[in-house]
């Protein structure tokens, strides 16, 4: 590969969201059009780069090569072409255009404008990661779990929408800002947890999360998100085996944890528990915190878990916590409390093809002696798994509790 | 940028006329109306006769009236507003301050300026 395709390569993967950025605030708020412009200038700099070598500051000249692709789009079209001569009056390379703050807030920007309401859920998840995290449109469909053309169609009808309907390309002002915070959260989350998250998509929303912190330091679940990721984050070492097997929590090798990332998350939930009433995203930082800080899975403080997960569903009435909760009372007060709660989950008949609460039951019925019972409910789990990373995972599970004889010397109850 | 706002209502659940809540309502909507004044944003306004609707399709040079709509839906059009607002964010802030949106629904529609 030349240097210029290399610089090409890195300028795509870092300066991309910023240049996009940058435009779409000039063009003050379309979307669209900066796309389209930032798409070309990319084309430009694969010619031009080789040709006469690689810009001094790559993210500034694509950015000046994008705005002379808006003018030139607009003068074409007659309409258009009144706007173009307002655009162009104003220089547009400034040195402050590049300065860090600015470049900041101007992606702070395109967050919420991607993560506007009026966007349905997949469009602002999927414009995000278009235009503020840079992935292509194939890396998305995957993620996403969607055809490309189906993919690239949504993207369209949501950045014409922006331009017709005119949503602000801006943060919104203190009324609004509350509700609007929670959407850019909850996709900056997704981001994380999704099943199908690429490492780089991970990466990408902890940088977001470290962003909306750093440029918005009195939003108290905006640290609680940060925290809650990088907590989560710190396990990743441990989370697969050799052989790429998913390890339980309760079995990760605790000494593989990124001690770093820890210490960097215990500081933002401190942070953010000194702003406010904790939030969902705050509590479940701590619920990550506590593992974080526990010497084994059976020296967790329990009772503490269990009572965050009790906060939490005031919060989240979805039964992975109610689950979640039920495990931890399992190990704060025995096996027959944990299970007591579970039943009650279970009488919901629509839960009946719900994987967590099959894989809960089968370890609270192990962990209860009911041999045959664990054993059925294992069963029930496994054929559940959405993918073979979590089917093998539950069927280690389910010959460990099949051979509980030896097993209880070396997991005590 | 100019927005049509459509406000619809459940029939089936609407207040009385000559009750107090129907005077408080009418209050609300009288305050609304001349606080967009006040802010110059109010273009126009009407309320409409929904039991009264005519629908009108051409086809082949023949042109048919319907009564309605109204029977088949449950949210009937009763109002509209066209109001003159920066952005979104604006036109739906000023959509959530009617009496519509607790009780009904309110559809906010950019208007496509190019074409009149």
């Amino acid at each position: 590969m030349s240097a210029a395709a290399r610089a090409l390569e890195e300028a795509f993967r870092h300066e991309r969201a910023a240049v996009l950025a940058t435009v779409t605030r000039r063009l003050e708020g379309d979307l669209a059009l900066a796309e389209d412009a930032v798409q070309d200038a990319f084309v430009a700099a694969a010619v031009d780069w080789e040709r006469s070598g690689v810009p001094d500051r790559p993210g500034a000249w694509l950015t000046t090569t994008a705005w002379r692709r808006v003018l030139d789009r607009l003068r074409r079209d007659r309409v258009a072409a009144a706007r173009a001569a307002e655009l162009a009056r104003p220089a547009f390379y400034e040195e402050a255009d590049f300065e860090r703050s600015s470049l900041e807030d101007d992606q702070l920007r395109m967050l919420f404008t991607c993560c506007h309401p009026a966007l349905s859920p997949d469009a602002r998840t999927a414009l995000t990661l278009r235009s503020v995290v840079g992935l292509t449109v194939p890396e998305i469909a995957r993620v996403l779990v969607t055809g490309e053309t189906a993919m690239e169609q949504r993207l369209v009808r949501a950045r014409r929408k922006i331009a017709d309907a005119r949503i602000p390309f801006r943060v919104p002002a203190d009324e609004l800002l509350g509700e609007r915070l929670a959407v850019v959260l909850r996709v900056v989350y997704l981001l994380y947890t999704d099943r199908h998250a690429t490492a780089r998509a991970c990466e990408e929303a902890i940088r977001l999360a470290r962003l909306l912190a750093a440029l918005m330091p009195d939003a108290d679940e905006a640290h609680g998100l940060l925290a809650l990721l990088l907590l989560t984050d710190a396990r990743r070492p441990a989370r697969l085996d050799a052989d790429g097997m998913l390890v339980a929590l309760a079995r990760q090798d605790r000494s593989c944890w990124d001690a770093a990332r820890t210490r960097e998350g215990l500081a933002a939930l401190d942070r953010a528990l000194h702003l406010g009433r904790p939030g969902p995203y705050i509590v479940q930082a701590a619920i990550a915190a506590l593992h974080a800080q526990a010497p084994t899975w059976e020296d967790t403080d329990w009772p503490q878990i269990a009572g965050l997960y009790a906060e939490l569903e005031r919060h989240d009435t979805s039964p992975v916590v109610t689950v979640n909760r039920a495990v931890a009372v399992a190990y704060a007060d025995g096996p027959a409390e944990g299970l007591a709660i579970l039943d009650r989950v279970a009488a919901d008949r629509r839960l009946d093809r719900y994987l967590p609460l099959h894989a809960a039951r089968a370890d609270l019925l192990r962990r209860a002696g009911d041999a045959p019972g664990a054993d059925a409910a294992y069963v029930k789990a496994i054929a559940l798994a959405p993918t073979d990373a979590e089917r093998s995972a539950l069927e280690w599970e389910r010959r460990l509790a099949q051979g509980a004889a030896s097993i209880s010397r070396i997991f005590p109850r | 940028m100019q927005y049509l706002l459509l406000l619809t209502y459940r029939p089936a659940d609407n207040t009385q006329e000559g009750t107090p809540e129907f005077d408080a309502e009418m209050q609300r909507w009288h305050a609304l109306n001349a606080e967009m004044r006040k802010e110059g944003v109010l273009v126009g306004l009407s309320g409409l006769r929904p039991d009264a609707a005519t629908t009108v399709r051409s086809q082949g040079g023949e042109v048919t009236l319907t009564d309605g709509p109204y029977a088949e839906t449950k949210e009937v059009l009763f109002s509209f507003y066209i109001l003159d607002v920066p952005d979104l964010d604006a036109a739906t802030a000023w959509a959530a301050k009617t009496p519509a949106a607790e009780y009904g629904s309110v559809e906010v529609h950019p208007m496509d300026q190019f074409q009149t």
